[in-house]
């Protein structure tokens, strides 16, 4: 072997490398709490790494609320003004709700870069990869809200509910899209490539959040459309935000979503994690 | 032997992908201490059998056990002492390498400077500290493959799952990556190595299994699995291929055996059973006047040794590669 150039480097990479593993006296191994706040810190970073993945979440709520409020708006409520007032929660709510996708998207890359296989054969708990990524959407959520309330206010919505009712909206926005998330990830666990993925959840994503109350009032609809609407999860979730928003709270709408996010976490949540448990 | 000096233990192991059945009945018995190398071609089914090892997949027939613990029943106790590295289970390639490190050392329990602190140690004896604050996506291959097994010596692991780590280096890199091995072993580290290579087997291996088709064909050291192929072999090269019948004929009369015309038209090689005689063959080529320019004597290599024991060249690989379905 001609190994005689390389002797020095590696002798002394060696003899370091010796010294480092004598230096791994074991830590107490971390808890589910730290663990998944880790994977979220994990989250926080990859943002700051890849900036370019916030430009969705920032990007087309402004488009949505400009687009809808100066081309649709005339025609459905009279005026550009009157339709601000109704759309805009409309428009909050599919923005976030269309964000979701993305936590199906990270995981599978995460798959198809073989990251996923280092994290699962950690002595970690299992579902903190899960979790972790969770809450690195909160920050999407959050950031994907302030960006529409702010364009909407500067294009004159005002929000009757006052700063309490936005913020409860987006919190309850925040509740669904968390237990909606768990269906995206078992979208990231099954399908193939990111690609997948993204067509996956457009086809889903597109008629719920389209054939609802999020942009016009379902009593134009014909008959049988309005029967989905009115089931749409998509609407109730609008409506409870919109009378949060719009001051006129309707506890009944309210109530639905979170029973709703609790069932839908209930049904998608074990599916997940045993699809992550026994990820091939 | 008490199965507490076994650091893997295996029978009877099934995994099957549809119609495929990837791993099909191995039977391992791995003793602490040392390197054991898994050598066989793509799709043969090493890294479907790691990742059952590892707890990552659930076997769909017979039983593991690693390190005296079952790898479905108890397999927290398998995580916890088992680190795992290769292609399939890498680093996040958006972050640094110091952000890497100190993610799985948060991970394995550090706390917050402790696991910055580790991580720094980590980089600096892997020879990475120039690049702790660079994206590791942005690093060479065998900067690549270092802070990959790095992040899996974060803690000390007992045994170490080591998936093909040099395929794709340069000669330097792999060298590096060799001596990291060695120094892993020296440290008390069991670690089952995969391998394409065969000389990386024959190099770090003290036991090698030999896979294809999802079962063991062959296990032993690297001297057993060539003896059981033959004793060894001569190769010649003339120093004027004009030459090459004569003396092919000459030294097969005198080894008793067929020579070999291989595709080098001065070369030619025979099977020898008695090592001490060749000396005098060549001596009798000498005597005739003919020039002989090199020639060798050695055991056959690993890559003969799985030719004669699968009826194909290790490099020639499967069709269709479903070791790992996407």
């Amino acid at each position: 072997m001609t190994t005689e150039a390389t002797r020095e480097p590696t002798r002394a990479l060696d003899a370091n490398v010796i010294a480092a593993l004598g230096a791994a006296d074991r830590p107490p191994s971390a808890g589910a709490l730290s663990s998944s706040f880790t994977f979220g810190w994990r989250a926080l970073l990859k943002i700051k790494h890849v900036p370019e993945q916030l430009f969705d979440v920032t990007m087309f709520p402004i488009l949505f609320t400009l687009m809808f409020t100066y081309v649709f708006g005339g025609a459905i409520s009279g005026s550009t003004g009157d339709y601000l007032q109704y759309a805009l929660p409309g428009i909050l709510t599919q923005t976030v709700v269309f964000i979701t996708m993305y936590t199906g998207l990270t995981i599978n890359t995460d798959i198809d870069k073989g990251v996923f296989d280092r994290f699962r054969s950690l002595p970690v708990w299992r579902a903190s990869l899960l979790v972790g990524a969770l809450l690195g959407d909160t920050l999407r959520y959050c950031l994907a809200s302030f960006m529409v309330l702010v364009v909407g206010v500067l294009i004159g919505y005002r929000a009757p509910g006052g700063f309490v009712g936005v913020l409860l909206a987006v919190l309850l926005l925040l509740v669904f899209c968390f237990s909606l998330s768990w269906l995206w990830l078992i979208v990231g666990l099954k399908v193939r490539s990111p690609n997948a993925v993204m067509g996956t959840s457009m086809m889903v994503l597109f008629p719920l959040t389209f054939i609802s109350s999020v942009f016009a009032p379902p009593e134009t609809m014909p008959d049988w459309l309005q029967a989905f609407v009115d089931v749409n999860p998509v609407t109730l979730l609008c409506e409870a935000a919109r009378g949060l928003m719009n001051d006129a709270p309707d506890s009944g709408d309210i109530l639905i979503v979170l029973v709703l996010s609790a069932a839908i976490t209930a049904v998608f949540a074990p599916i997940a994690l045993r699809l992550y448990n026994t990820k091939s | 032997m008490s199965g507490m000096d076994l650091a893997i233990e295996t029978h009877g192991l099934v995994k099957t992908f549809g119609d495929n059945r990837a791993v099909d009945g191995v039977d391992l018995a791995i003793r602490a201490g040392g390197v054991y190398g898994v050598l066989g071609p793509n799709g043969a089914g090493k890294t479907t059998t790691i990742k059952m090892l590892a707890t990552l997949l659930e076997p769909d027939g017979g039983t593991a056990t690693v390190l005296g613990y079952d790898v479905v029943r108890e397999a927290a106790e398998v995580r916890a002492r088992v680190a795992m590295t290769g292609q399939f289970a890498s680093l996040d390639e958006d972050l640094t390498g110091l952000e890497n490190l100190t993610l799985l050392a948060r991970l394995y329990g550090y706390a917050r400077n402790a696991a910055r602190d580790r991580a720094m140690q980590l980089l600096e004896a892997f020879d990475l500290a120039e690049s702790a604050k660079k994206q590791v996506k942005a690093y060479s291959g065998g900067m690549r493959r270092r802070i990959d097994i790095a992040g899996s010596i974060v803690v000390r692991p007992d045994l170490m799952f080591l998936d093909e780590p040099t395929t794709g280096l340069d000669p330097r890199s792999r060298n590096q990556v060799w001596e990291i091995v060695r120094g892993l072993v020296g440290a008390g580290t069991t670690i089952l190595l995969t391998t394409q290579y065969l000389e990386e087997a024959d190099q770090l291996a003290d036991r090698i299994a030999v896979i294809d088709h999802g079962r063991v064909i062959a296990e032993g050291t690297s001297g057993e699995l060539k003896a059981s192929v033959g004793s060894g072999a001569v190769h010649v090269r003339v120093a004027d291929p004009a030459d090459r019948e004569e003396v092919a004929r000459l030294l097969g009369e005198s080894l008793a055996t067929e020579p070999v015309l291989e595709s080098d038209p001065a070369a030619v090689s025979l099977r020898v059973d008695d090592p001490t005689a060749v000396a005098g063959a060549l001596h009798r080529v000498g005597e005739r006047g003919l020039s002989i320019s090199e020639y060798s004597l050695g055991q056959p290599s690993l890559d003969e040794v799985f030719l004669a024991l699968t009826g194909r060249p290790a490099d020639e690989t499967e069709t269709q590669d479903q070791e790992v379905p996407a």
